[in-house]
């Protein structure tokens, strides 16, 4: 029953773990062929796996995991998922109904550990109710603000038999967030773009979960105002980082421009973005001259951190086509000789060049190995996850993105060892896409057996490492906040990557000069099969341009020498 | 690159806590969610207030439409007026829950609570005890020679008073139902 509701549900690929709790299901999986079970080496690798395979196809990713630590490994992947709204169906096994409450072999309350790390989760009695809690999930997972459900199915409920129903209609749903934007906020705000000075478009994950009309509708917003537009790291790829109104990302290690404009504009539109506390910095300071306006589909978010004039509730590729109904019928109105006043404002900003990096030809600067690895694959239809730390800021400082949907990265939860396993999961549902994992060998080696399943499943993904032999953030965090006392932050012992990627039966790669690294990136991309790509850098390199902590965003640091005492003691105590 | 001064706990300038542009004033507020009676739903409403770091002051929760499955949960809770807003979206994103009213804003409504409270005593304070639970139409429920358990409807400061009073006078146990409410008027 449970393999039927998926299949109606249009899935053709889970992750998962097999384990006594769901080995009803396992059999019933071994029995078909429509749906590819891809066996990973640790839950939550499931996890992040479905997480790329979600991002990268806008359906949701769907887990299979047994009960106890199946279920519990699950947790982070599930959390992360939360956190950065992505669909997940989460399935575990649990012990029989009669035996939930005895502390059994490989018992653990699931729905009660994974509640708040859940849109929402259920545990499911009997038989009979099973189809409607599977399709029901699918709709939770999905509908309004996407994000992670969990279904924890008891053995003997998989084993008995029940009346399947198929999947009824959407609206036949309990849950049903509101998709259609007020019509008078919209004028409001139509209102406020007519006259506008100094807009600027903010826009976030959002505009991504809405579906690649709404990143179309946003590009032709964009370049029909001329208005700049700057992206949370979530948003990169909604509008094409070619197109004449990018700005580059926002944010704590955002790009100078974009974060200036921020600070400076007269009107921000917020387009599925959160005001998450690495975008805004210090909130008193936090654009302290705009009228803000917030096109969110889930109202928690609305006013949660920063108060809007403007707030509109909706879906935003519903809002967005509204919005440019309603401006364009108006006349098409824009105040543009502000506006081109306001563009040569940025442009003295952009002047700063706020990427600019000491160049060697010594040691391979990171920044350097990611500007050779984006013009060595410009052009091609390419797909991009990253762990998280200093390299995961570089690659979104300097790698473009020209679609939505090719941009996989842990943003909100910020979980080290995401990057590998989501990368499987983008490469399963694109099997002939070039997809490249940028990591850092600390964040790597926390998921690293994934290579036994991109071995097993003959997926071809690029493990790029930029190993500087240390958790980077920390070291930079610790040089800036902890009086350059490197508590346990440099990763010592490592492996040789170039002989764990052979004990595996895949190609290792290492480079340290700067001279070899574009044959040995093409040597990666050419190689067809998992490549680890051991890019050793600068091991001290910091990542700049840094809103320092308890700052606003006219007050960022652009490199090592203005980061003397650059954090106050208020800034200290925030992560 | 010197190292900083930090004190500890200093989270006087933290962005995590500031909140400039609204009213820090608290308000108390009386909420009233309409839910399914499912397994885990509780735990979710209480779960949303612990996680989020929100205030209880009051909660009941029993089921009002059998056939519909239907339960009511009142929540009492305090907080400024853009903590109480971020709390009413909060619960209206949890999946069982069908409707979140702010009995507090959304014009007049009636709020009662229910109290049993345990007073022991003989002689004059028995008797004072009885003439003070007339006063508030406190019902005696229960009774021995030298106790009685009174009960009380009304407002939870009709209740704190009564309660207040009943202190001298040997009260020993009290047990409270917290606030149930409706609005006022002839629509749900």
């Amino acid at each position: 029953m449970v393999v039927q509701a998926l299949k109606d549900q249009g899935v053709d690929t889970i992750f998962g773990y097999p384990g006594g709790a769901v080995l009803p299901i396992y059999d019933e999986i071994f029995q078909q062929n429509d749906i590819q079970h891809v066996l990973v080496r640790h839950e939550q690798g499931a996890v992040h796996a479905a997480e790329g395979y979600a991002r990268s196809t806008g359906k949701p990713g769907v887990v299979l995991v047994t009960s106890g630590p199946g279920a519990t490994n699950a947790v982070t992947g599930s959390t992360d998922a939360l956190l950065d709204s992505i669909p997940i169906v989460v399935l575990t096994g649990q012990v029989p109904t009669f035996m939930i409450g005895s502390d059994a072999f490989q018992e653990a309350d699931t729905v009660g550990i994974t509640r708040p790390c859940t849109k929402h989760n259920w545990l499911v009695k009997d038989t009979g109710g099973l189809a409607h809690t599977l399709h029901e999930a699918f709709h939770v997972a999905t509908a309004g603000r996407p994000g992670p459900v969990l279904i924890d199915i008891p053995k003997d409920v998989q084993f008995a038999n029940g009346t399947y129903t198929p999947p009824a209609k959407a609206s036949a749903q309990r849950y049903q967030p509101q998709v259609k934007g007020d019509m008078d906020s919209i004028i409001e705000l139509v209102e406020a773009l007519e006259s506008a000075k100094k807009p600027v478009f903010y826009t976030g994950g959002g505009v991504i979960n809405s579906g690649t009309a709404a990143s179309q509708l946003l590009s032709e917003l964009v370049d029909a105002t001329g208005a700049p537009i700057t992206s949370t790291l979530m948003g990169l790829g909604a509008y094409p980082a070619s197109g004449k109104g990018w700005l580059g990302m926002l944010g704590m290690h955002g790009l100078y421009e974009a974060n200036m404009a921020m600070h400076d504009c007269d009107l921000m539109i917020n387009i599925g973005a959160r005001f998450d506390d690495r975008i805004t910095g210090r909130l008193d300071a936090f654009s302290p001259h705009s009228k803000k306006a917030h096109i969110d589909i889930d109202p928690s978010s609305i006013n949660k951190v920063i108060r809007v004039d403007i707030p509109i509730v909706g879906d935003v590729g519903h809002v967005l086509e509204d919005l440019l109904k309603v401006w364009k019928s108006r006349g098409r109105k824009m105040n543009r000789e502000a506006i081109a006043k306001w563009w040569k404002q940025i442009e003295e900003w952009r002047a700063i060049n706020c990427l600019n990096y000491k160049p060697s030809d010594k040691v391979i600067k990171p920044q350097y190995a990611l500007e050779r690895l984006e013009a060595l694959t410009k052009g091609r239809d390419r797909y991009i996850t990253t762990e998280v730390g200093q390299h995961q800021m570089w690659a979104a400082q300097y790698l473009t993105f020209e679609a939505p949907n090719r941009w996989m990265t842990s943003g909100g939860l910020g979980t080290m060892g995401y990057g590998f396993p989501a990368s499987i999961g983008v490469q399963m549902a694109h099997r002939d896409a070039l997809v490249i994992n940028v990591a850092g060998e600390a964040s790597w080696l926390m998921n690293m057996q994934e290579l036994g399943t991109a071995m097993q499943f003959r997926l071809p993904v690029k493990q790029f490492i930029l190993n500087n032999e240390r958790l980077g953030m920390v070291r930079q965090w610790q040089e800036l906040l902890h009086g350059e006392r490197y508590s346990h932050s440099w990763s010592e012992s490592l492996p040789d990557f170039v002989k764990l990627a052979e004990a595996f039966g895949a190609k290792g790669i290492q480079c340290k000069d700067p001279a070899d690294l574009d044959d040995a990136i093409m040597e990666m991309i050419n190689h067809d099969g998992p490549v680890v790509f051991d890019c050793l850098v600068e091991k001290h390199e910091n990542c700049f341009p840094m809103i320092p902590s308890g700052e606003p965003h006219n007050k960022m640091l652009l490199g090592d020498a203005s980061t003397k005492d650059a954090i106050k003691e208020g800034g200290a105590v925030m992560v | 690159m010197s190292a900083l001064q930090i004190k500890k706990g200093a989270n006087k300038h933290s962005a995590y806590n500031l909140r400039p542009t609204f009213s820090d004033v608290e308000e108390t507020h009386t909420l009233a969610l309409l839910v399914d009676n499912e397994a885990g739903v509780l735990a979710r409403v209480i779960g949303l207030f612990s996680g989020r770091g929100y205030n209880i002051d009051s909660l009941t929760v029993a089921e009002v439409d059998h056939t519909g499955h239907l339960s009511r949960i009142t929540i009492v809770t305090r907080g400024t007026p853009q903590v109480i807003e971020q709390i009413k979206a909060q619960l209206g994103r949890i999946v069982p829950v069908h409707r979140v009213n702010d009995l507090t804003v959304e014009g007049p409504a009636v709020e009662r609570e229910l109290a049993l409270l345990k007073v022991s005593g003989s002689g004059d304070k028995r008797v004072e005890a009885l003439r003070l639970a007339d006063i508030f139409r406190a019902n005696v429920v229960d009774s021995t020679l030298d106790s009685f358990v009174f009960e009380l409807t009304g407002a939870s400061d009709k209740v704190d008073a009564f309660a207040d009073l009943m202190r001298p006078l040997g009260l020993v146990e009290m047990a409270r139902t917290g606030v149930a409410a409706l609005s006022r008027g002839s629509v749900a």
